[in-house]
């Protein structure tokens, strides 16, 4: 029987999504059986060509380079899944998107005139059709196996659309912000991580993106009860996933 | 002595009680400090309890506090309730596994054995009660909780004071509960003559106090647990009507949902919280060989939008309407589902709720006017 071609590829990221994968130990040996993993240069230099039926994408759109090889990925890719979120919201990279890139380049780089970089940075989906998402920073390792465990025996892949609240509730974690006054993302962010931070008392920093219809003008108003300033409400919309919609207006100083 | 049910003793401290249970072979949950609030965990010892703490309570807000130095009740209820004992956030509902001709199932049951809830407040008395009938109706009996709920005790704590969130006494589910209990306990004089009221409420109930060292309860005994229990309903400020039910009707498109929607983050905590609610989702998950497969039932809410989802999306997209679905499911088309109110007045999903919504405000404005 032939295997499922697995490719993966890199675009503007720090290579902690591909990490991910490579992290899921007990899991890679089980994979290698069921897919031919064709492209993964964090594992092996070896290439095969396309095409790919499953094609891994991390990273997000910075270049015009990129621009071009991502729709040459996608011509070679019969499913398409991004990675991360610099694959889906541009990542923490995206901060550039309200920001003057020639004042940053200016003032990182010795030469910037080699600096050749687009004014945004912006998820796959934004320029070719994306058959999956898979959001966070990083991926998480369950997620990422049962996306592709799901892809191969062609089910729906079970990942929550729920708030991280949720994940609190199912894990019993007491709610940081009611118990201890602690300004949290859960409300509006996506579930995902397995409840990382509120279950050691830290509030979540939304690195799963915004929840479906996230209402982040109750949130807001929330954060200024608990004495956050403006700045430091919108730098809580500015991390990982500044460039995902709901976050990026909300994070427009008022 | 002969202990029997409807009779009440006295006792001088609860940890011989929970000795008891345990030589008895009961495994005791009850209420433990853990991370800065109340939970319900296994305890080990008497001391376990969270002793001389309090609570201080308000919508969207929790702290403990340091109550009387020598009471054992002096805090209420916490964010977690016993649902998650009889009604787990995630069980596993059966797996299956490829043989060479066809698939073996395994629906072994998780391990419960046999359980003595310490320190159940009434209105979770109530909200138990509330749940056997979702559960166990005659239409329907979810065996998994059946079973769990026959192989649980209950010892009650009826309540000496009231947080500000609580609003049982006008749902009739408390300050104290006549019965639904094994054992009833109510803390008297934590800082007098200090002693406890105990409550004989079944045989169960009974034959556990016929083990300790009892003493009768006299008039004043009585009349003091009487005291505290009219005292604790005094300190409520919260209420709902008792007509709420049917004045939430024909509601439907009042312009209150869109207010409360407007501040409601849709995050499920308040759901969640109750002790009532009782909604699930069901998982199938295989392993990337394919072979082995697992079915799982997660808690889920009124308040996610693939709740709703049909064939071609989500009937409730609209945050109001889902809003609206949980507080007119608690408050009024409970009573048409299961003949009573899906709220028994605990507090939790005021307490609970990040941004502070208060159910019984949002309920008694929209059913005031006509809108
Ligand atoms: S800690 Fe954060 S994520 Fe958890 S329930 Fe509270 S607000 Fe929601
Ligand atoms: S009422 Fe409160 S707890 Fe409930 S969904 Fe809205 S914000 Fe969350
Ligand atoms: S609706 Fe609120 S007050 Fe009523 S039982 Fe549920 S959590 Fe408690
Ligand atoms: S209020 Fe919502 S979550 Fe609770 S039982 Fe009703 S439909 Fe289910």
């Amino acid at each position: 029987m032939t295997r499922p071609k697995l490719a993966v590829w890199k675009f503007a990221s720090c290579d902690g999504c591909q990490l991910t994968l490579l992290d899921c130990e007990d899991e890679l040996l089980a994979l290698a059986e069921v897919v031919e993993i064709s492209q993964f240069l964090e594992a092996t230099s070896e290439i095969k060509d396309g095409p790919y039926d499953i094609s891994l994408v991390e990273g997000s759109i910075t270049t015009e380079h990129d621009h071009d090889r991502i729709r040459n990925v996608r011509e070679q890719s019969h499913t398409l899944i991004a990675i991360g979120a610099c694959a889906t919201a541009g990542g923490i990279q995206a901060l550039r998107n309200f920001a003057d890139v020639d004042a940053f380049t200016n003032t990182v780089y010795a030469n910037p005139d080699y600096i050749e970089t687009l004014d945004k940075s912006t998820a796959i989906a934004d320029h070719v059709k994306v058959d999956m998402e898979l959001r966070g920073c990083p991926v998480s390792k369950s997620q990422l196996i049962e996306l592709i465990t799901a892809t191969l025996a062609a089910r729906k892949p079970h990942i929550p659309t729920v708030s991280q609240c949720v994940e609190c509730k199912r894990a019993g974690t007491a709610c940081v912000m009611v118990s201890k006054g602690i300004p949290c993302m859960g409300p509006v962010t996506q579930a995902g991580c397995g409840n990382l931070c509120p279950k050691i008392g830290r509030g979540c920093y939304g690195c799963f993106g915004p929840v479906e219809h996230a209402n982040t003008d109750a949130l807001t108003a929330e954060f200024a009860k608990l004495g956050l300033s403006d700045r430091q409400t919108s730098d809580k919309y500015r991390y990982f996933n500044a460039g995902a919609d709901a976050f990026a207006t909300a994070g427009e100083s008022p | 002595m002969s202990a029997a049910p409807g009779e009440a003793y006295v006792i001088s401290s609860p940890a011989p009680l929970i000795e008891a249970l345990a030589a008895a072979g009961w495994r005791v949950i009850g209420p433990r400090e853990s991370d800065g609030t109340i939970s319900y965990e296994e305890l080990w010892d008497p001391d376990d309890l969270p002793r001389g703490r309090s609570d201080d309570q308000e919508a969207g807000h929790y702290r403990l506090t340091d109550g009387r130095p020598d009471s054992w009740f002096d805090y209420v209820v916490g964010p977690q309730s016993w649902k998650k004992w009889l009604f787990p956030a995630r069980r596993k509902l059966w797996s299956a596994e490829k043989t060479a001709d066809g698939f073996q199932i395994d629906d072994r049951a998780e391990e419960y054995p046999k359980t003595a809830f310490f320190g159940v407040r009434p209105c979770e008395i109530a909200a138990i009660e509330r749940q056997d009938a979702v559960f166990d109706n005659g239409d329907f009996t979810d065996t998994d909780y059946t079973r769990r709920r026959a192989a649980t005790l209950i010892v009650a704590v009826q309540c000496a004071r009231s947080a500000a969130t609580c609003f049982c006494a006008s749902m009739n589910t408390g300050p104290h509960a006549d019965e639904g209990f094994d054992l009833a306990l109510t803390e008297l004089d934590p800082e007098g003559n200090h002693r406890f009221l105990l409550q004989i409420g079944s045989a169960d109930g009974a034959a556990l106090a016929d083990t300790l060292p009892l003493r009768d309860a006299t008039e004043d005994d009585k009349a003091a647990a009487r005291l505290a229990a009219s005292s604790a309903a005094a300190q409520q400020t919260r209420r709902l009507p008792a007509d709420i039910a049917p004045r939430l009707k024909g509601k439907e498109n009042h312009p209150g949902w869109q207010d409360v929607a407007e501040k409601c983050l849709h995050c499920a905590n308040c759901t969640l919280a109750c002790p009532t609610c009782f909604c699930s989702d069901v998982e199938d998950t295989n392993d990337l060989t394919g072979d082995n497969t697992e079915r799982w039932r997660v808690w889920d809410s009124c308040f996610s939008v693939d709740f709703s989802y049909i064939h071609g999306g989500a009937v409730r997209q609209d945050p109001a309407a889902r809003y609206r679905q949980w507080l007119t499911h608690k408050l009024s088309t409970w009573h048409d589902q299961f003949g009573s109110s899906g709220c028994v007045g605990c507090g939790r999903c005021i307490a609970w709720c990040p941004v502070g919504i208060d159910i019984t405000e949002e309920a008694i404005s929209i059913a005031r006017d006509d809108g």
